[in-house]
């Protein structure tokens, strides 16, 4: 698929202020309590989900487990992609039973890949609240999930693209908006 | 910034644990009919997604809905116990539905020619197809005639790919890795499925295989089999010698009528891995069997129940692997 960069939508500096925002507003809701945790959805869901703990490490005084979902088998578009995606492991350091988890992803768009995510974690257990922080809001939503924590709603159109870079996995730290051509 | 993030070392190896290992992640064919064919990236590809399946197995909630609304159709010409409920319970935690059909109680019996049942089983709208068959080539026959993924669970002593998967499996969750290692597999090659998907397996990989039985157990084509990387010895003891890792092949009693060898007290003094034996491998080797284990011939009791028998580990990494190869089969259809 070809598409055409259109604009640089947030500068690394950016990506830094709105996790610290959101940092400050799940500081700001959840009591520091020992069932706090963050889980990251693969891929880049993972490192925001880490720079968030780093970040409310510091509000807490604490440090905050991480986990990791890979959400490949509860997709419900498993036979329309090709090639099937690489499956990794997910790891949830703890039984996530009674916990607060705050789910973590880059960009929300459809909320299908939140749905994946959330069957999957009660599949693991059963939280006592989830969640939802992302970096970028797109809109256009095709199911009723919405956000707890957003660090940028974008306002986009369908052909659109939004892609978040992040220096773990991409070397460099943006958020680009690309056309479809 | 605030945070401190160590430099770009850490940056770098934080970027490997992201990177993509498998750029192409998929098998190059409908089918897996054996390991002949696979190239080392696609066995590769179906024990990495293993990994993830085995995560599955050990949750309370051992299943995943990723094959919901899918049949998978077990179809056993020859009796099986373990590797048939191994693929049963590799479906069902894909929340795929599963028919299991045993000869015994087929119309095979009543004179269907084994096309009918397959083209029945079609107009059944069945997603994938499981075979087993004594016959060598019974699962590549039906796999050109049906459009849908056919998975070879042993035909004759021709191919046993899942076995040798999940023994590779085993093997790389212990040492680490494949390549490099000494392998001995010890027994009954003549008859051995296990033993030949295993060879081509371990030798793609780039493991040594050395391979031991009585020589009217070993067939004479096994000097040709792969290109590079098999050692055939009528000494046990040589190819046991500083092993990583020891095989006993299942002495199958019911195909000895031939008389290839004076008792089965003299096959057991002769080729059973016995403790004894083991001295000559390496002192952290693991031993693995495919089971059914007929304890004191092929492997001595103490042995088969030793720290080094990894026998029930490769029962439950069966089905992770079995869980892939379905995954990867059933996954990306239209594509």
């Amino acid at each position: 698929m070809n598409a055409r960069e259109k604009a640089l939508v947030m500068t690394a500096e950016e990506i830094e202020q709105a996790l610290e925002r959101v940092a400050a507003e799940i500081a700001a809701s959840e009591p520091a309590t020992d069932k706090l945790m963050l889980v990251g959805i693969r891929t880049r869901g993972v490192p925001l989900a880490r720079r968030l703990a780093e970040i409310l490490k510091r509000r807490y005084g604490r440090d905050l487990p991480v986990g990791i979902l890979d959400i490949t088998f509860y997709r419900d578009d498993l036979s329309r992609i090709a090639p099937n995606p690489v499956v990794k492991t997910s790891e949830l350091p703890h039984d996530i039973t009674g916990r607060v988890i705050i789910l973590v992803d880059d960009v929300l768009y459809t909320g299908r890949t939140i749905r994946a995510a959330l069957d999957h974690l009660v599949d693991y257990g059963r939280p006592d609240r989830v969640r939802l922080a992302v970096l970028v809001d797109r809109g256009h939503r095709e199911l009723p999930i919405q956000a707890d924590y957003v660090g940028r709603a974008i306002p986009t159109e369908r052909n659109e693209i939004v892609k978040v870079m992040l220096r773990e996995v991409d070397g460099e730290d943006r958020v680009l908006l690309l056309e479809k051509e | 910034m605030t945070r401190d993030f160590e430099g770009e070392r850490r940056d770098l190896s934080a970027r490997a644990e992201f990177s993509t290992a498998h750029p192409r992640a998929r098998l190059k064919r409908k089918d897996l009919l054996g390991i002949r064919d696979l190239d080392p990236e696609e066995i590769r590809l179906i024990l990495d997604t293993a990994e993830a399946f085995k995560q599955v197995s050990e949750r309370e909630i051992k299943k995943v809905p990723t094959l919901r609304g899918r049949t998978v159709v077990n179809l056993f010409f020859e009796p099986s116990t373990r590797t048939r409920t191994s693929f049963e319970l590799a479906a069902k935690r894909l929340s795929a539905d599963t028919l299991n059909i045993a000869t015994t109680t087929s119309s095979l019996m009543k004179g269907e020619t084994l096309l009918d049942t397959v083209r029945t089983l079609q107009a059944m709208a069945v997603d994938a197809l499981v075979v087993r068959h004594s016959m060598a080539g019974v699962p590549h026959q039906l796999a050109r005639q049906l459009p849908i993924p056919v998975i070879n669970a042993g035909d004759g002593a021709h191919e046993h790919p899942t076995q040798a998967l999940l023994d590779a499996f085993t093997i790389r969750e212990r040492k680490g890795r494949i390549a490099g290692l000494k392998v001995a597999i010890i027994g009954d090659l003549l008859h051995s499925r296990v033993a030949r998907s295993n060879i081509y397996l371990l030798t793609k990989l780039g493991a040594s295989v050395w391979v031991s039985g009585p020589q009217t157990l070993v067939p004479p084509y096994y000097e040709q089999l792969v290109p590079d990387g098999l050692f055939v010895t009528p000494r046990i003891e040589e190819a046991l010698e500083g092993a990583d890792v020891v095989m006993a092949l299942r002495l199958q009693l019911e195909r000895q009528q031939e008389c290839f060898f004076p008792s089965l007290k003299e096959y057991a003094l002769r080729f059973g891995l016995t403790r004894e034996r083991l001295r000559w491998a390496k002192e952290e080797a693991i031993i693995l069997h495919p089971g059914p284990m007929n304890r004191g011939i092929e492997i001595a009791s103490d042995v088969a129940d030793g720290p080094q028998a990894l026998i029930l580990d490769q029962v439950a990494n069966g089905i992770a692997v079995r869980m892939a190869v379905l995954y990867l089969l059933m996954g990306g259809s239209s594509a």
